[in-house]
């Protein structure tokens, strides 16, 4: 059936295939440290991909060749589609539905491991030629544990994973309310979900003799860890989007790392592992960010409507200013640095914040951005919509290297951003997001805001900045105010 | 193989991970992102392997949607990212620049 010579699974070759495959992996991230040369190391790791792919394929026993190609062409469309058409705002939302469907073909794939060694009965014969195959041990009637307990592991991981990414892809698409949604008890089912899908992995792992048993135990396990994927994302706010995308995206890794163990698969392994540790890292990072843990983002329902300091927001006094005077102000500044929130982003106003910035410069104006670590709905999501108008990264500046030069900055221009300059994270303690590290916006000589209107953020808190006396909103669609203002910065 | 190496292989290989993932900048964490994302579509293996022994419809239906989850993982993946490096690496991209630029059409960056 197969034209080129079959590899045996066990060889050699294949291992070092393999090796091959995933040294390119850690290459291509390698060369992401730059993005000067990340675009060629994604290319590496491409390849390393093909390499893993094409040996696989290679392998003694793969058959179904009709279903595999049929497989393979249905996702390269999608896949080659979808990454054309998305818009860079929308990455969060692909990342999470990508996330989700990797978690899914886990989880499938644990599933179908598992029925695989638990139908066996009579067909012995086949299960050792498959045995033989995977490398795995002699046939006996038991699912052995070594397969069993990271099978488990990676379709609960992996179910929770494709579950979970499915609600915060809903939230972001705002198919679901971003809101924190909070179901009486939750804590509670939770808990009691995770400990049912304990309970019934050490059932099936002490029963792995008795396997037709076992089948309806490892559905229901299935369908627990759909449901506690879905409520644990469910109640989280768009705000702590981020730590939730990496998070999830960690568990994709970790549990593509145990499919690779049952497997015996090591580029699966070393593929998933690596995705595993890039998750931690992001997700350790977003969460030191907020000043949480991230047990805090999973469970306390940050920024729900019962802790939010909203409702006073109406009756507050504030400065307003027109786009003229605006684009005055900033022309006889002597440096400027725009803080780009996620407003900015849903306006398409990246281009427009570009051409101000190029018309201040050749005043002589000093511009530059500051990024907050979750601007954007995922880590790093600013940058890349900077990018993609043409804003040099040299200019986009950390949080950590711009706030010590906030205080001598003569204007901070608040474009769609919110709660990242909110100062009550700094005073207020009854406030959700006291502790947060923020772009200081309000040490800064003077504040404009350019905003819709005075209504709360993401996360439903009211902003202190847009009260102070030294700063005036400048109401409007943030990609015609910025447009206004370049045409004023034209004429002046 | 045994269940030891197995787990000396993932260890080690959660070291390198936290090593080289550590250094990518700040800047560069949304194409991580997608990169290692498209890096987990490696799951596909597991589909093309168990599709192989696959003895009832069920597991045929199962792997071939692990199958194309596993594709869209990873061509998706590695093509948006590059859309992404692409802006990142071009300082000044003007349309009508240098003559051996000419055979990119796809670099139209769609957003507007």
């Amino acid at each position: 059936m197969m034209p080129l010579a079959a590899l045996a699974p066990d060889s050699g070759l294949v291992g070092l295939l393999y090796i091959v495959a995933f040294s390119l992996f850690i290459i291509g991230i390698r060369f992401g440290t730059h993005p000067t040369t990340a675009r060629r190391g994604n290319g590496i790791a491409a390849v390393g991909m093909a390499v893993a792919v094409i040996t696989t394929l290679l392998l003694q026993g793969i058959g179904n060749w009709g279903l595999i190609f049929a497989g393979i062409l249905i996702g390269s469309v999608i896949g080659v589609v979808a990454s054309k058409r998305v818009q860079m705002t929308a990455m969060p939302q692909m990342v999470a539905l990508y996330n989700g469907l990797g978690g899914g073909a886990i989880a499938l794939i644990a599933w179908s491991e598992y029925r695989h060694w638990v139908h066996q009965g009579g067909e012995l014969d086949k299960l050792q030629q498959v045995s033989d195959f995977i490398g795995g041990p002699q046939i006996s009637a038991a699912v052995p544990l070594e397969v069993m307990i990271p099978s488990l592991f990676a379709m609960v991981v992996g179910s929770v994973s494709f579950w979970g990414s499915n609600v915060a892809f809903g939230k972001l698409q705002e198919l679901i309310p971003s809101q924190p949604m909070k179901v009486p008890g939750q804590q509670v089912i939770n808990a009691l979900l995770l400990i049912g899908i304990v309970v019934g992995g050490v059932i099936l792992s002490i029963n792995n003799e008795y396997l037709d048993l076992s089948q309806p135990l490892f559905i229901a396990m299935l369908v627990a860890a759909a449901f506690l994927g879905t409520m644990v994302v469910l109640p989280i706010g768009g705000a702590d989007m981020p730590v939730v995308i990496s998070l999830l995206n960690a568990f994709t890794g970790l549990s593509a790392a145990a499919a690779g163990i049952a497997l015996d698969n090591t580029a699966l392994i070393v593929g998933g592992t690596l995705v595993g540790s890039s998750g931690t890292i992001l997700t350790l990072e977003m969460a030191t960010a907020m000043n949480r843990s991230v047990a805090n983002i999973l469970f306390a329902g940050f920024g729900s409507p019962a802790t939010a300091g909203a409702g006073s927001q109406e009756e507050r006094p504030h400065r307003s200013m027109t786009a003229q005077d605006a684009a005055i102000q900033l022309a006889y500044a002597d440096s400027v640095v725009v803080v780009p929130g996620y407003g900015l982003a849903v306006a398409q106003a990246q281009h427009a914040v570009r051409e101000m910035a190029d018309e201040l410069e050749k005043k002589g104006v000093s511009v530059s951005y500051a990024i907050h670590p979750v601007a954007g709905r995922m880590p790093g999501h600013m940058n890349v919509l900077l990018a993609e108008a043409d804003v040099p990264y040299e200019q986009l500046k950390e949080m950590d290297e711009i706030n010590p030069e906030l205080p001598q900055t003569d204007v901070c221009v608040v474009i769609g951003a919110n709660d990242v300059t909110n100062p009550a994270a700094k005073t207020d303690e009854s406030s959700p997001i006291f502790g947060m590290p923020i772009i200081e916006v309000d040490e800064a000589q003077q504040v404009l805001v350019l905003k819709r209107s005075m209504s709360p953020g993401f996360a439903g808190i009211d902003n202190d900045l847009f009260y102070h006396p030294k700063t005036a909103m400048v109401f409007g669609d943030a990609k015609q105010t910025v447009s206004d203002i370049v045409s004023e910065l034209g004429e002046l | 193989m045994d269940l030891v190496t197995e787990i000396t292989i993932f260890v080690l290989a959660a070291f390198v991970g936290f090593e080289v993932i550590s250094k990518v900048p700040t800047t560069l964490h949304t194409p991580l992102m997608s990169q290692t994302n498209a890096i987990h579509g490696i799951v596909v293996l597991g589909g093309l392997i168990v599709i192989g022994y696959a003895n009832s419809t069920l597991d045929e239906v199962i792997g071939l949607i692990a199958i194309i989850f596993g594709t869209i993982n990873i061509v998706g993946g590695f093509m948006v990212t590059d859309r992404m490096l692409e802006m990142f690496g071009t300082k000044k991209k003007k349309p009508a620049a240098t003559p051996e630029s000419g055979g990119e059409p796809e670099s139209g960056d769609g957003a507007e």
